[in-house]
């Protein structure tokens, strides 16, 4: 199954970013190994508006079921949840052990 | 029929002040209609008593979907410039917050899932003030995101037989100030001689250099020195129309809800002369 975390960066020992909309990163990581992550730019956050949508089509083409971030808003809300991708939301630190730490508990 | 919108980026600098005296001053001479196009906080109809007459409620596009029909092409998402919608397989996410009803889905489906449907945004209602000054205000809808297509439909169907149309734009310098000022033929920019003043006015200056439109200064507040507007104007060749200085008699009267422009003197006269001009 994969994850996807927002980012700061693209890689895993970037900061969780704040916004979910329009963060600079995406982390797509396999919750079996989450050695194999792939990084991916968030084309949504230069959107004119529904950046919040619009990563959500992002991450969902990339499979992801879980999504881990500090705040979602209500637009994207109603888009990951059409989806059937879950919101984790009030994460921070280093996208690696926030990963890690869902994955393993 | 002269239009002429009144227009400031910040907010409380004297806009609906000064469309209320110039349609109340203009209104002597001239068949005026007065539009308050702040319809998310119209205010214009506190200072003007008269009959009002409501008139049918504004309706935009929203689309309704039909999901036997669809066949999950995603076009419509495509084209939405405002990502809108989303298309999965259960259903289709329209957001009407985010939407600018474009009808861009309702053209791009192969198949006609997308149906021509509408909300209300907005009431629109006519006062008559007297025989030659009317007003039209707006009340947007509770939740509607945006003003511009209530701010567009509030500017149509005026009277053929009114001479000055006065537009009194909302604040800040964004949509709904250039769906005020569009189409007009003249821009009165409001601003008070102070930083802010200067700093939001700025903003607006260079919107509406974009737009191409003719515009002027009105100084609201106007004190002994405004060297810190007027250098300004004069550096990029901005007229400057009126003065209009502070006044404590005004601003009781005001906030009892009357607008008396014969408490500056010669205002009246400088008005119709600078109308001519404009």
């Amino acid at each position: 199954m994969n994850i996807a975390s927002t980012s700061t960066g693209g890689s895993m020992s970037a900061q969780v970013a704040q916004s979910f909309g329009r963060c600079a990163y995406f982390i797509i990581a396999d919750t079996d190994n989450i050695k194999d992550f792939e990084p991916i730019q968030n084309s949504a956050a230069s959107a004119a508006g529904g950046a919040g949508p619009q990563a959500a089509k992002i991450i969902n083409e990339k499979g992801a079921k879980i999504l881990l971030t500090s705040k979602v808003g209500p637009n994207a809300e109603g888009a990951l949840k059409e989806y059937g991708i879950k919101a984790v939301e009030g994460i921070s630190g280093k996208v690696k052990d926030a990963i890690e730490e869902y994955v393993n508990k | 029929m002269k239009k002429i919108a009144v227009a400031s980026g910040k907010g409380g600098t004297g806009k609906s002040t000064v469309s209320l005296l110039f349609a109340l001053i203009l209104s002597e001479d001239y068949r005026v209609k007065l539009i308050d196009c702040d319809v998310e906080e119209p205010n214009c109809h506190l200072f003007l008593e008269g009959p009002v007459k409501k008139q049918e409620p504004v309706k935009i596009f929203s689309p309704g979907f039909d999901l036997n029909k669809c066949t999950r092409c995603k076009k419509c998402e495509e084209v939405c410039e405002f990502n809108a919608l989303v298309v999965t397989e259960k259903k289709i996410l329209h957001f009407p917050e985010l939407c600018h009803n474009c009808k861009g889905c309702l053209i791009v489906c192969p198949v006609g899932a997308v149906s021509d449907s509408y909300r209300v945004s907005g009431i629109v209602y006519d006062k008559s003030i007297d025989k030659k000054l009317s007003l039209r205000y707006a009340e947007q809808n509770i939740g509607e995101a945006k003003a511009s297509p209530l701010i567009e439909a509030i500017k149509k169907d005026i009277q053929k037989d009114v001479q000055i149309v006065i537009y009194d734009s909302p604040p800040g310098a964004g949509c709904s100030m250039v769906e005020t000022v569009n189409n007009a033929d003249y821009v009165i920019l409001i601003a008070e001689p102070t930083p802010f003043g200067l700093s939001d006015l700025k903003v607006t200056v260079e919107v509406l250099k974009k737009i191409n439109v003719r515009t002027g200064l009105v100084i609201n507040s106007s004190q002994k020195d405004n060297s810190i507007l007027t250098d300004y104007a004069s550096n990029i060749g901005l007229d400057i129309l009126l003065n209009i200085p502070y006044s404590k008699e005004f601003a009781r009267e005001y906030s009892r809800g009357i607008i008396v422009p014969d408490i500056f003197p010669g205002l009246k006269e400088s008005v119709k002369e600078l109308i001519k001009r404009l």
